[in-house]
């Protein structure tokens, strides 16, 4: 299959790999709000982490380890990259569909901005979670 | 001198034509055009010299007759007449009824035989379908196990596609001659490659593919056996019929003049080849293996083909390294590209993971396959899978000491 150069330059140059620390580490963070979503066997599993300033409430780093497609690993790439300065609520309006526009990917692909999505639900909610926050608040709710 | 890239590593999928075969077809495009069917002009005699000679290349190949060869399109056919053919010939009840006979095969073969005896099933036939062990192969003994009294035909491949692995095909050839059971074989792979011959390996029916061995798409032959027994199939396509009313069709002149010539260079220069590609075969697996863990080398390490080789890399998913190898040119059992999320049925058929087929490559050399594009696959292959190691969620928690089959994974 013939990807869009778009998917191409986030493939070969992801933005933002990595994560905070080992799994345990981010889990007692409380500035850190992780999302693990998709399965093995499904041959997709993106883990996105968002770190956010308590202060402004504001997305101030995020980052992405994932095991998967090109098309996955570019969503999820360009995911962390949208969510950087962003509030939480801003972040929950991201939406594949938009992801699917500004890679150009292809019909078979767009379960990856599915997954992208539901990634960067995971993590916020992790992140309200864990500071006792409500899931979602009544500007992004819809 | 410099590599020529992308350099090609997947002719278990087809191969290049060699130069041979091109020069010996083109004569049959333009000069010697006519039909084999022609009996009473030149044009016609010229083009049926050129088939005969390419059945006697044909047969001679596979240690068979010349008479028992049938030129078709290729294995796709060639397998679907020999499976359908010979089921509907020897139907112990007629079509709309039930139980018109048992069929023996495998749940790793092709899908041109799969799909043929699924749909024998539809129509009122039994099959068995023998899920294979860890390392692939196919044994007599479970032939033996799957076979009942109404079995009328068993199909099982010589060597299978993804993973090269090679099945006890003379020995189950015996126990079907001892049995009375028609013995078909899918010889795609292997016939070309490693020495066949029908009497000895108790085979009935062989199909196997130009393309596959340095000859043209759109052509290849099944072997059907005229003596001891004397096999009899029902033909798909009726018509003029030509190949003894096997086949009806004009014949593909310049593909069969291809297809022999194609043959005729396998039997020469097979043993070359294969030694040859099992050595540079060995040094990429054991160069990627020292320079990547948790990395499996699927199928059977011993019986299989020579020049066939199925990786997993562990925490990398198949598609996504074929991107970062974009200058080798392989396939992967990583069913990605397909909207199904379903990795390769074979490796799943061995009881591999599926995370494990979603991460698998299959390179497959060739005759012009070189020390050079071996050292650069090395190289290519084993600089992506770290670089997406470290992109890998899954790759971090296996270095936390995570058990992966422990986690609860959303599936979506």
């Amino acid at each position: 299959m013939a990807y869009g150069p778009k998917i191409i330059d986030h493939y070969e140059n992801p933005r933002n790999v990595g994560n905070f620390g080992t799994q345990e580490q981010m889990k007692s963070d409380t500035r850190i709000g992780v999302g693990l979503v998709g399965a093995p066997e499904c041959g997709d599993v993106m883990q996105l982490s968002i770190k956010v300033d308590p202060a402004t409430g504001r997305i101030q780093d995020a980052k992405f380890k994932t095991f998967g497609c090109g098309s996955a690993i570019a969503s999820s790439s360009l995911a962390t990259e949208w969510l950087k300065g962003k509030t939480l609520d801003e972040g929950l309006a991201i939406r594949n569909t938009q992801i699917v526009e500004e890679l150009a990917l292809p019909p078979v692909k767009i379960h990856c901005s599915v997954l992208a999505e539901d990634a960067i639900k995971a993590a916020i909610s992790d992140y309200r979670a864990k500071n006792g926050l409500p899931a979602e608040t009544q500007a992004a709710a819809h | 001198m410099a590599l020529k890239l992308p350099i090609y590593m997947d002719h278990a999928a087809t191969t290049p034509c060699d130069p041979r075969v091109v020069e010996a077809m083109l004569p049959f495009f333009t000069e010697k055009f006519g039909n084999a069917g022609s009996r009473n002009h030149r044009f016609g005699w010229e083009a049926e010299e050129g088939v005969d000679a390419a059945r006697q290349h044909a047969a001679a190949l596979i240690g068979a007759d010349e008479k028992c060869i049938i030129f078709t399109s290729g294995s796709t056919e060639s397998n679907n007449l020999a499976i359908k053919g010979a089921a509907y010939m020897y139907e112990k009840a007629p079509a709309g009824s039930r139980s018109r006979g048992h069929i023996v095969s495998c749940i790793i073969e092709h899908k041109a035989v799969l799909d043929p005896v699924k749909r024998l099933v539809k129509e009122g036939f039994d099959a068995t379908f023998i899920e294979p062990p860890s390392d692939g192969v196919i044994t007599a003994d479970m032939v033996k196990a799957a076979m009942r009294d109404d079995t009328i035909l068993v199909t099982i491949m010589w060597a299978n596609n993804e993973i090269g692995t090679v099945n006890e095909v003379r020995q189950i050839g015996a126990l079907c001659k001892q049995r009375g059971v028609l013995f078909h074989t899918d010889a795609t792979q292997w016939t070309g490659k490693m020495p066949v011959n029908v009497d000895a390996d108790n085979i009935d029916l062989l199909s196997w593919s130009g393309h596959k061995i340095y000859g043209p798409k759109g052509v290849g032959a099944l072997y059907v056996r005229r003596q001891r027994p004397r096999v009899r199939l029902q033909s798909l396509l009726d018509g003029g019929g030509q190949e003894r009313g096997f086949r009806s069709g004009t014949l593909n002149v310049p593909g069969i003049v291809g297809f022999g010539k194609a043959c005729e260079i396998a039997k020469a220069e097979m043993h070359r080849d294969a030694e040859r590609l099992s050595h540079l075969r060995h040094r990429l697996e054991t160069e990627i293996t020292a320079r990547l863990d948790s990395c499996a080398i699927n199928g059977h390490r011993e019986k299989r083909l020579p020049h066939i080789t199925n990786i997993s890399f562990g925490f990398v998913e198949g598609e996504g390294l074929m991107m970062a190898v974009k200058n080798i040119a392989c396939s992967s059992g990583s069913a990605c590209t397909s909207a199904s999320l379903e990795p390769s049925y074979v490796l799943k058929g061995l009881g591999v993971g599926d995370e494990l087929a979603h991460s698998s490559l299959r390179l497959s050399l060739g005759r012009w396959t070189t020390d050079e594009q071996i050292d650069y696959a090395i190289e290519e292959i084993s600089k992506a899978v770290k670089k997406l190691r470290t992109m890998s969620p899954l790759y971090d928690m296996h270095k936390e000491g995570i058990d992966l089959s422990k986690v609860e994974w959303a599936h979506h």
